[in-house]
């Protein structure tokens, strides 16, 4: 059967009604129902699954897992010692876009692993937001790494800050904190945009070492320019697992590795089916919708 | 009850999003109840907003009482905030200046003191970007004086001035600059970035739907 998204397809049911004593018989518009033409999405997304679940159950009976070094998560703990040594604070931004995007619950998980070194060094910690449920979201986070570090009486509930709904009266009022206090290190892990460069030229003028990621490519060049260790991309989401050294949780970024390699051998066959001139149908199965 | 209540709100919500992708979601159910998740998320959303607002007075209020340096740009803070909120949240039928529709008391505030801060800071960027361009296109190695080359020649094509000078030379220059550079070398590498961060993401959510990451509760 064609994958043509106008094609209707139909489900006759057949069902016994007792009542009637008869077969009484529905027809469905199956095309009003699925969505049909994104198919390949459901097949890859498919494999995806079964990919981490398959790396994440042989993570967890114990089969070792390669992962490599990612020095600007290894400079995580360096930086917050340096902070100690100074006795200054740690800046940590977890993006300035809302709670319902990936990149910011990713920065909110890389906050709790920094908030646990922090509670363990007594280093001060603070963590400007500029959505209200990102705060409560990190509030909750930052609370509960100094309990599990049983520095419960050291957490202060204004770690965690509202600054400004406002991209660059947040931006403003971020600056301004790190030429007056001079945090030692400032990170910033989640979605940045046109600010990534005024906070982290601002840090670096302020001397603190700065850890940026980000998985905006548009942004990535500043961060790497202005920054001492920058997470590119996916660095940014395998953080709060590498950080954790937990076994099922690496098993989900060699399923990730996986799929990359399949990606990366349809495009070496779509770029040689489509020398040799025969690539239409195979790049039609990818087309997105 | 504290973590798995939601991770079974996390599962559930997760799965009827992933689900609502390859449903219709005008005649499903799973389409209506993603759209109504995330009404649900502007809602909530809403509500929170107290949140901030709390946060931002205790933190600026408890400066301004320790009298700690700096404390009167935290009064004005403060005095910003009120000025902002309470005429926009005061009916306009009472008067004019109320609500937020013109020649309000916010869209004054707005359009003379809010729009032209925002506007300056946006503008400082390209300072910004003359610091930081030179700190990255000093060339320091072989590497880094491929980038100030190559980053002087995109820089020149990118201007009406410098394309001209281009096309001084012989040869196409801001066209192969454009198909090997702009079109080849960086969409390349933008797209490999995009693909590793886009599995990166659905592996994460994956992770959070499935209850195995819960750092963002702050747990595991």
């Amino acid at each position: 059967m064609k994958r043509n998204p106008k094609t209707i397809y139909y489900i006759i049911i057949a069902t016994a009604v007792a009542g009637f004593g008869g077969w009484t018989v529905f027809t469905q518009d199956w095309s009003a129902i699925f969505r049909a033409d994104r198919i390949n999405a459901l097949v890859l997304i498919s494999l995806f699954s079964a990919a981490v679940l398959l790396y994440t159950r042989w993570a967890r009976q114990g089969k070792p897992l390669f992962l490599r070094k990612i020095p600007g998560l290894d400079a995580v703990e360096e930086a917050v010692g340096r902070a100690t040594e100074m006795g200054r604070p740690v800046l940590f931004i977890p993006g300035i876009d809302e709670l319902d995007q990936i990149e910011t619950i990713a920065g909110v998980s890389i906050l709790g692993r920094v908030a646990r070194i922090t509670a363990q060094y007594d280093t001060p910690l603070t963590v400007p937001v500029r959505y209200p449920l990102v705060l409560a979201a990190s509030q909750e986070v930052v609370e509960q790494a100094y309990i599990e570090m049983g520095k419960r009486d050291a957490y202060d509930k204004d770690t965690v800050r509202y600054v400004a709904g406002e991209q660059f009266a947040f931006t403003a009022t971020v600056n301004g904190y790190m030429m007056r206090e001079r945090p030692a290190t400032n990170i910033y892990m989640g979605a940045f945009f046109a600010e990534s460069l005024l906070l982290a030229e601002t840090g670096n003028a302020a001397g603190s070492i700065q850890i940026a990621g980000t998985a905006r490519p548009e942004q990535l060049p500043f961060f790497i320019a202005a920054c001492d260790y920058t997470l590119m991309g996916e660095e940014l989401y395998a953080a709060s697992a590498y950080l954790s050294h937990e076994p099922i949780m690496t098993g989900g970024l060699k399923g990730q590795d996986f799929i990359k390699i399949l990606i990366a051998a349809c495009i070496i066959l779509g770029v040689l089916l489509v020398i040799l001139g025969r690539g239409d149908t195979f790049i039609s199965l990818f087309d997105a919708v | 009850m504290r973590t798995t209540a939601p991770v079974a709100i996390a599962f559930l919500s997760g799965i009827a999003m992933v689900l609502a992708f390859f449903f219709n979601e005008e005649t499903t159910f799973v389409g209506r109840l993603s759209n109504e998740l995330l009404n649900w998320l502007i809602i909530i959303g809403g509500f929170t907003l107290l949140l901030g607002v709390v946060s931002i007075t205790r933190v600026n209020l408890a400066a301004v009482k320790r009298r700690k340096e700096g404390w009167g740009y935290k009064v004005l803070t403060l005095l910003a905030i009120l000025a902002m909120s309470l005429p926009s949240v005061l009916s306009s039928s009472w008067s004019s200046l109320f609500g937020r529709s013109d020649g309000s008391i916010y869209d004054w505030l707005f359009i003379n003191l809010q729009m032209p801060m925002m506007a300056t800071m946006f503008a400082t960027l390209a300072f910004y970007i003359a610091s930081a361009a030179y700190r990255a296109f000093r060339a320091r190695s072989s590497e880094a004086t491929i980038l100030l080359i190559t980053a002087t020649l995109v820089m020149l094509w990118r201007v009406p001035m410098g394309e001209a000078f281009l096309n001084l030379f012989p040869g196409d220059i801001p066209g192969l600059l454009n198909t090997y550079i702009m079109n080849g070398a960086n969409l390349a590498v933008q797209r490999g970035i995009i693909i590793g961060a886009a599995l990166g993401a659905s592996a994460m959510s994956l992770r959070i739907i499935l209850g195995i990451e819960r750092t963002y509760m702050g747990k595991g």
